[in-house]
């Protein structure tokens, strides 16, 4: 039997989405799949659009890769428009060519409005809506001063940060009496526009463009109906999207009167074959101009393609929980109280600049919708309560009020129905979760992996463990915190009572908070403690025993028994003549010379016995542990930088080796890694690393909590354009407060995930202080710099701590036996059988 | 018969490191003596091989006690040996080789099997 063909005409998240969800049902084994794309990139991120001009690529942006196109089978076609659409035939036209379908998908999203202003057709008036256009905003803000965005909706703001980012003086022209007419009102819009001009950004609203004419002291001059005007170097329209529906209507498929392809439930148009989702798609005389209903539509058009007549689109909650120039703003269901007898709670806290409105009905029982500024703390609750319906409390304003005035604490996940929608990207409800967790899965990162919660915009992470946890404790799956059977504490309350009660030794510890004699779990836990709380030498007589082997013996062991030895080559940057002693010295001892990923020179096969002959020799030249072994700072990677790179805008080796000899040496829950790239190109792979620093033409980006390794994280952007003394005030705060809180063995990727809060909080915690403890984790950063030693130096100089260090005590002269050798590719390499 | 064996003088008891093994050479090859002052008996020693890499590793494990039972992790995969039986905990199929220990003045001695020449009795 021939395969029937597929084409989806529209490659973005919607487009992608629905590909994701037909490739994995049993329909895609009938059918040939053809994607046409517009542009020339493959579907991305549109919702963080802005992180492009803070250094995000199109990479970081994906969707999908190249390679899971090709693994399914699918013909992609980017940068190939459609021309045309024959339904009779069922053929579609492109300048390349002519293709015959079955079934066909219009994903073809929507385009920006350019109000019909005199003059919008000028040079530097530009829109915002793909990376094409934003690389246009780029390129048009070189040699500007200001720009101009009409329009102060949701994504007005959000072109309005991008201006910022780009160092321009940024400016919002809203027609409309106050910001974001559609989810907020009055109040809201008054506080959000205060805080909005608090950031730098000016805000003129009532104001109706008039033309656009040539500038006097800057490119353009915008007049105004009110007779004023604002001059100005660029224009970014962003007053609204219009369905790009040109297609469909050309081809004769039933049309909104306001634009939009007409769909049924299932998402299917006026001809049986073909189809249209997002937000080309009109339902009930309605366009969903957020991803999630998009989404849904998605999920519903895979099913109705497997013959499932049950899924159908039934509409979508259009409530959204944004962060706008880092200015909460949520709004759900009927903000603007226009239910008949809706009546409103409002809270207003001016000093602080939180405003809180919620919408109930007329019987007091159920919550309509809710308006949020300057705090979405409430966001999730109010959620809850008004998509599930929950009858309110008896005094609903308590669910708004501060919890000093007696305000509710937020809605425990017990309360929610198991229809409750916890992840609405990935449609995930309650049940989901609870099913995947009667299927097997014991923790939340198995959930998270088995539904896809939580991995779209991140909004419902609090959330969603919350719901994970107490739902393994009703299942009697204790949620245990315990370090292991001998300390009843989690790594962070052991940390705090190491730190107040001034404990220097294990044996103190585990006799006063613990009982039995140790294990090999908490013992390394409890020596990182102490190592970070009083940075006392490891192989001090209380602390040996602690130690793994690596540690004991601060060289990394193989499987035979002998070790390998990483000298620190901070940023990589090494001269000819140490280059030389590490090969002298790899000669001498016969090791096995490799170089690693963190750009530097792995020596393998010394004995336990050669190891401190071997450093001495290391340290005479002028080298220091590398720390290869232990929980903590690893390699600070770099590329060239600005003093030989044409492109490098920053001195990258200089503030790698920095950086380096900053944080050498300092015991962490983990392995640390980070790197530190000149310019955007970004050869240092900054943004796979714990931390991660990318320059710009005026300081530097700083990316935390990334992964290379067996589960890769892309590091979040966390703050720009630092200077040298911000990132590393960042950074001290950022790896002091890691250090203090994370789990044993967690590194900084899955610290961030299960972080309550997530990287909102660590950004209020370290840029904002909202814990008061920043000055607190500078110093005991400093403490930790200052009494720095390397710790071969100090062990090859102590005769007590070279003893530890005989193969054989009583045999100095006797060599391991099991260790054979044997001759490859011109190196020495172990010979095991039992391997 | 038990076969004939000797108390081997190994190591001082400055050689030793608290909470912590060394390795020594013995008529039997490598053994791990390892000193837990905080327990009775303190002395234990086991073989130095570690059965599932061969290679001679154990002394440099981390001791402590997983239900009462003092135990070394092995520092290559981790799996934990009784001091006591020299049974591994999570495969009790596995076992290495105990060692009588006892401390004599300022001597470690280990029992081992004598060779032909000599025969010190127990």
């Amino acid at each position: 039997m021939s395969k029937k063909t597929l084409i989806v005409i529209g490659n973005g998240m919607v487009g992608h989405h629905f590909l994701e969800q037909f490739c994995a049902s049993p329909a895609a084994a009938e059918f040939e799949i053809i994607v046409f794309g517009e542009e020339k990139q493959l579907a991305y991120d549109r919702v963080h659009l802005s992180e492009y001009f803070g250094g995000s690529t199109h990479e970081d942006l994906a969707m999908g890769t190249l390679e899971w196109y090709t693994e399914q089978g699918i013909q992609l076609h980017l940068n190939e428009q459609v021309t045309g659409i024959d339904r009779e035939n069922r053929t579609l036209e492109t300048p390349r060519g002519s293709y015959r379908y079955d079934e066909l998908v219009l994903a073809t999203g929507s385009y920006p409005f350019v109000p019909p202003i005199q003059g919008n057709d000028r040079p530097h008036c530009l829109v915002y809506r793909t990376l094409d256009d934003l690389d246009a905003i780029r390129t048009s803000s070189e040699g500007a001063r200001s720009g101009v965005v009409v329009g102060g909706g949701l994504l007005g703001l959000e072109a309005a940060n991008a201006l910022k980012s780009l160092g321009l003086e940024a400016h919002v022209v809203e027609f409309a009496p106050r910001l974001m007419p559609v989810q907020l009102d009055s109040d809201g819009g008054a506080l959000l526009r205060h805080k909005i001009e608090e950031l730098g950004v000016q805000v003129h609203t009532e104001k109706a463009t008039t033309a656009i004419t040539e500038g006097e002291d800057a490119r353009l001059r915008m007049n105004f109906s009110d007779q004023s005007f604002l001059e100005t170097d660029l224009i970014v329209f962003s007053a609204g999207i219009r369905p790009q529906d040109a297609l469909a209507r050309a081809s004769g498929l039933d049309i909104g009167e306001r634009g939009g392809i007409v769909i049924d439930n299932h998402c299917t148009t006026s001809d049986p074959h073909v189809h249209a989702i997002g937000e080309c798609a009109l339902w009930e005389q309605k366009i969903f101009g957020l991803v999630a209903p998009g989404y849904t539509m998605a999920r519903t058009l895979a099913a109705a393609l497997n013959g499932d007549r049950e899924t159908a689109f039934t509409g979508a909650d259009m409530s959204t929980k944004l962060k706008l120039l880092g200015v909460d703003v949520g709004s759900i269901g009927d903000a603007h109280a226009q239910t008949p007898g809706a009546r409103n709670i409002r809270f207003n806290d001016e000093q602080a600049g939180h405003y809180r409105r919620m919408v109930i009905s007329e019987d007091g029982k159920t919550l309509l919708g809710a308006i949020l500024v300057g705090d979405n703390s409430h966001y999730d609750t109010l959620l809850q309560y008004a998509l599930n319906g929950i009858t309110l409390p008896e005094n609903p304003e308590t669910l708004i009020l501060p919890e000093s005035e007696g305000g509710a604490p937020a809605l425990g996940p017990d309360a929610l129905p198991e229809t409750a929608s916890i992840c609405s990207c990935h449609n995930v409800t309650k049940g989901d979760i609870c099913g995947a967790i009667d299927a097997g899965c014991g923790d939340l990162g198995s959930v998270k992996a088995e539904t896809k919660a939580s991995t779209g915009c991140g909004g419902c992470t609090a959330l969603l463990k919350n719901v994970v946890d107490s739902e393994l404790e009703k299942r009697g799956v204790e949620v245990s915190k315990d370090l292991c059977e001998h300390f009843p504490y989690s790594r962070q309350e052991l940390f705090h009572l190491v730190k107040v009660n001034g404990i220097r030794t294990f044996r103190t510890l585990i006799s006063q908070h613990g009982k039995g004699h140790g294990c090999d779990i908490c013992k390394p836990a409890v020596a990182s403690i102490l190592a970070t709380c009083w940075n006392e030498h490891i192989l001090a007589t209380d602390h040996v025993p602690l130690q793994d082997t690596n540690d004991t013996f601060m060289a990394n062991m193989q499987k035979n028994g002998t070790y390998s030895i990483v000298p620190r080559i901070p940023g990589g940057e090494i001269t000819p003549d140490k280059l030389i002693v590490l090969g002298e010295v790899a000669k001498e001892y016969d090791l096995y010379t490799k170089i690693t990923g963190g750009q530097r020179v792995d020596l393998f096969g010394a004995t336990l016995s050669q190891l401190p002959e071997i450093w001495e020799k290391l340290i005479a030249a002028g080298f220091e542990t590398g720390h290869a072994y232990g929980k903590s700072l690893r390699t600070v990677k770099s590329c060239v930088g600005s003093t030989w790179c044409r492109y490098g805008v920053q001195d990258s080796v200089g503030m790698a080796i920095r950086l380096e000899d900053r944080y050498k040496g300092l015991r962490a829950p983990h392995k640390v890694k980070m790197a530190v790239s000149g310019c955007t190109r970004e050869c240092a792979e900054a943004q796979s690393k714990d931390f991660g620093v990318i320059a710009t033409e005026n300081g530097w980006n700083l990316y935390v909590c990334g992964n290379g390794g067996m589960r890769p994280r892309h590091a979040d952007l966390f703050a720009t354009d630092l200077s040298d003394e911000e990132l590393i005030r960042t950074i001290d705060r950022v790896v002091m407060f890691y250090v203090r809180t994370a789990d044993r063995l967690q590194r900084t990727s899955v610290w961030m995930e299960n972080l309550e809060g997530g990287l909102e909080y660590l950004k209020q915690v370290v840029l904002e202080d909202s814990l008061g403890i920043g000055a607190e984790l500078e110093e005991h950063m400093e403490g930790i710099v200052g009494t720095y030693q390397c710790e071969w130096k100090t062990a090859v100089e102590d005769p007590e701590k070279r003893k530890r260090f005989r193969e054989f005590v009583n045999a100095p002269s006797q060599s391991d036996p099991v260790q054979e050798w044997t001759v490859e590719r011109g190196q020495r390499r172990p010979v095991l059988e039992s391997a | 018969m038990k076969p004939r064996t000797r108390w081997e003088a190994v190591c001082t008891v400055e050689d030793l490191v608290p909470e912590s093994g060394i390795a020594v050479w013995t008529e039997e090859g490598p053994v791990a003596v390892f000193y837990l002052p905080h327990r009775l008996p303190a002395l234990f020693a086991i073989s130095h091989t570690d059965p599932f890499s061969g290679s001679n590793v154990l002394a440099r494990g981390i001791t402590g006690d997983l239900k009462g039972e003092p135990v070394v992790a092995s520092p290559l995969y981790k799996q934990h040996f009784s001091l006591r039986t020299g049974v591994c905990l999570e495969d009790d199929t596995v076992r290495v080789k105990t060692y009588p220990v006892l401390l004599d003045g300022n001597q470690i001695r280990l029992e081992v099997r004598a060779n032909q020449r000599e025969s010190v009795a127990a």
